[in-house]
């Protein structure tokens, strides 16, 4: 095995280590404030990926514009979500929540299909973004280092807001206790509207950068790649944001060194391989690497 | 026995359920047959998935893995011994030479797939709430990828076709009648008791000596053995399989059966399959002709959303229609509560 061979491998880790992280800090970020797994939250990400194929290939805005375009409107519609979905049923059983996300995520599914069509379309970014660069043996686009770079810079962005932020704290606040934290004045459905939108706008991002990556869109493309994201958060601590990266890039890795390192007849098995991981962590550890330990109360 | 009120709703039902499937199998055409054999499958799966989750609150998504189970597992055993050596190189010498009827195939698929829950539930079952629902869900894309692989087996994602059409109706409504009973005996048993109590509160039913690992493992498997029927049935039905047949969006489905029928109540979940088939099934001629893929769907979604804003409890509640339950109050006693009552408590 050549240094360059290694070196590829770790970029490819990173670069889907990135995209799994961007979705795992929503789905985590959403859980620990309303303990709510939000399956529609991988949906985003394929709202975010047609919508940066509006933007970026039909109207043909800058990248940086697209960017945060894309991150806005996905904040928009996980608010949006949050709004019409859920905040009517804060209180009620967990569980209904969790199928109520279920149906939104089967419903924006089907509305893709139903408005978009279900064929898949490609999406070509602009040549400059797919040219190949050499790296000490590795090849890499512009895209993965672009990736690599803005996910590391939105998810540090996204620390300094919710440990410095008065929303932030605010944020913080309201997962530790919603009740306490509504006596002390915190508006805590705008605590809860802020984490839908921060998580969105991630989610929105990966969009753009999975369907840049990938090469093509289409109105499925974000269930599975989020649930695989979920057993990212699952991984790092669900709640847990630092977890939730830490989570995505392991796992991120894990995928890349199963299908670069056993035999190709094994690489059809990736999916399996995550989800029989995801069991095994939940056995292990069940509260992830960093989560803290749901108590149990009678 | 004093014949009371509810004698005769059960003697009406199953009559009615009789006449169905004999007119059903005399007048219908084949496509309104599939149809109705559908309904009353989904019926039997909506049923054994609201004892299962709605009654001990196991949040599983993993109906559709047990089906695929069931559904291949029969399906092999029942394929055309002369087709077996070409379409499936994989099976093993002493199995080439069966050719199996329906019903011993049914029951080997129902058993594989309560086999798999044992295997399964081991882990999945510590789980809780969400965890086990996404732990099963990944059951389903485990299941779905371990059967494209082995194509030697199972044609892998080309799929099995040419499955002998054994199921008729008459087989599917005594499969509904059975799973239905079997359901009914043990929701008002002391198991039945035991599993409602692990649902309302976990801890308070282990210090009240409920073993509730056995229990909760026994009513998962319970609620695979049927769905592993059901995916037999199913494959005898339509007579083509694929790996994507039983797939995320069937696990919906049946959990919007189960929660527009009311969690825990096994008539409103088999009512609501069945409305929700025949629905399903008056859309699509027009999602067809507008173009409009996805239409039913929506709808259904629409329906859970409406549903869980509207009206949580589903429309049974845990309950089942006093007409079909004894008035003694002895058996009246043995009733869950209804949502109305707990608040009362």
């Amino acid at each position: 095995m050549s240094g360059g061979y290694l070196l590829q491998q770790v970029l490819n880790g990173l670069v889907l280590g990135s995209f799994y992280a961007l979705v795992a800090v929503g789905f985590s970020m959403i859980y620990g404030i309303v303990r709510l797994i939000n399956f529609a939250h991988g949906d985003v990400v394929m709202v975010g990926a047609f919508a940066a194929f509006g933007i970026l290939l039909v109207y043909g805005l800058p990248l940086w514009a697209a960017v945060l375009a894309v991150m806005t409107l996905g904040a928009i519609l996980a608010m949006l979500i949050d709004l019409v979905a859920f905040r009517p049923q804060r209180g009620a059983p967990q569980v209904n929540g969790f199928i109520t996300s279920l149906g939104v995520s089967i419903l924006m599914q089907n509305l893709g299909i139903l408005l978009l069509s279900g064929q898949p379309r490609p999406f070509n970014l602009p040549g400059w973004l797919r040219s190949n660069l050499e790296l000490a043996g590795a090849r890499v686009t512009v895209l993965e280092l672009v990736t690599i770079v803005v996910t590391l810079l939105v998810l540090l962005g996204l620390t300094l807001f919710v440990r410095g932020t008065r929303l932030g704290i605010a944020m913080r606040a309201t997962a530790e206790n919603p009740a306490a934290a509504q006596l002390m004045g915190i508006k805590v459905n705008r605590a809860i509207a802020t984490a839908f939108a921060l998580g969105g706008a991630l989610a929105a991002l990966a969009g753009l950068l999975w369907a840049g990556r990938a090469g093509q869109i289409h109105p499925l493309m974000g269930f599975v790649p989020g649930l695989k994201a979920f057993v990212a958060a699952v991984i790092g601590g669900v709640g847990s944001l630092v977890g939730a990266v830490l989570g995505g890039y392991l796992l991120g890795f894990a995928e890349v060194l199963f299908v670069g390192l056993l035999p190709p007849a094994y690489g059809s098995y990736r999916d399996a391989f995550v989800f029989g991981l995801l069991i095994l962590i939940l056995l292990i550890l069940p509260n992830g690497l960093l989560g803290r330990a749901a108590e149990e109360r009678a | 026995m004093k014949l009371q009120r509810h004698h005769l709703a059960w003697g009406l039902l199953i009559a009615g359920g009789l006449a169905l499937a004999a007119a059903g199998e005399a007048m219908l055409s084949g496509y309104e047959r599939t149809v109705l054999g559908f309904a009353g499958i989904y019926a039997m799966l909506a049923i054994s998935l609201s004892f299962s989750n709605g009654l001990t609150g196991l949040f599983s998504l993993g109906h559709p893995a047990f089906m695929m189970v069931g559904g291949y597992v029969a399906a092999i055993l029942t394929f055309p011994a002369n087709r077996k050596g070409f379409m499936l190189p994989a099976l093993p010498e002493w199995m080439a030479s069966w050719q199996w009827p329906l019903f011993p195939a049914t029951l080997a698929g129902g058993v594989a797939a309560a086999l798999l829950a044992v295997v399964a539930g081991f882990p999945v079952l510590r789980l809780r709430g969400h965890y086990l629902a996404v732990a099963t869900l990944g059951l389903i894309i485990i299941l779905r990828v371990v059967i494209n692989n082995a194509d030697g087996l199972t044609r892998g994602a080309l799929g099995l076709n040419g499955i002998p059409r054994h199921t008729d109706l008459w087989w599917i409504l005594g499969w509904l009648a059975l799973c239905l009973l079997v359901c009914w005996r043990l929701k008002y048993s002391s198991v039945g008791r035991s599993l409602l109590a692990i649902r309302e509160n976990e801890m308070a039913a282990a210090c009240m000596g409920v073993p509730r690992a056995r229990a909760k493992l026994a009513a998962f498997t319970l609620g695979a053995f049927f769905a592993g029927v059901g995916g037999a049935l199913w494959a005898h039905l339509l007579t083509n399989l694929t790996p994507g047949s039983f797939n995320i969006a069937l696990a919906f489905m049946l959990v919007v059966m189960v929660v527009i029928g009311g969690s825990g109540s096994l008539i409103g979940a088999g009512v609501a399959a069945i409305a929700i088939t025949f629905l399903s099934e008056a859309l699509r001629p027009l999602e067809q002709a507008m173009g409009a893929y996805g239409l039913v769907q929506i709808v259904i979604a629409l329906l859970l959303i409406a549903m869980l804003l509207l009206r949580p409890q589903g429309l049974f509640g845990s309950a089942e229609p006093a007409f079909l339950r004894p008035s003694t109050a002895e058996h009246r006693a043995a009733r869950p509560l209804s949502q109305a009552e707990e608040r009362e408590v």
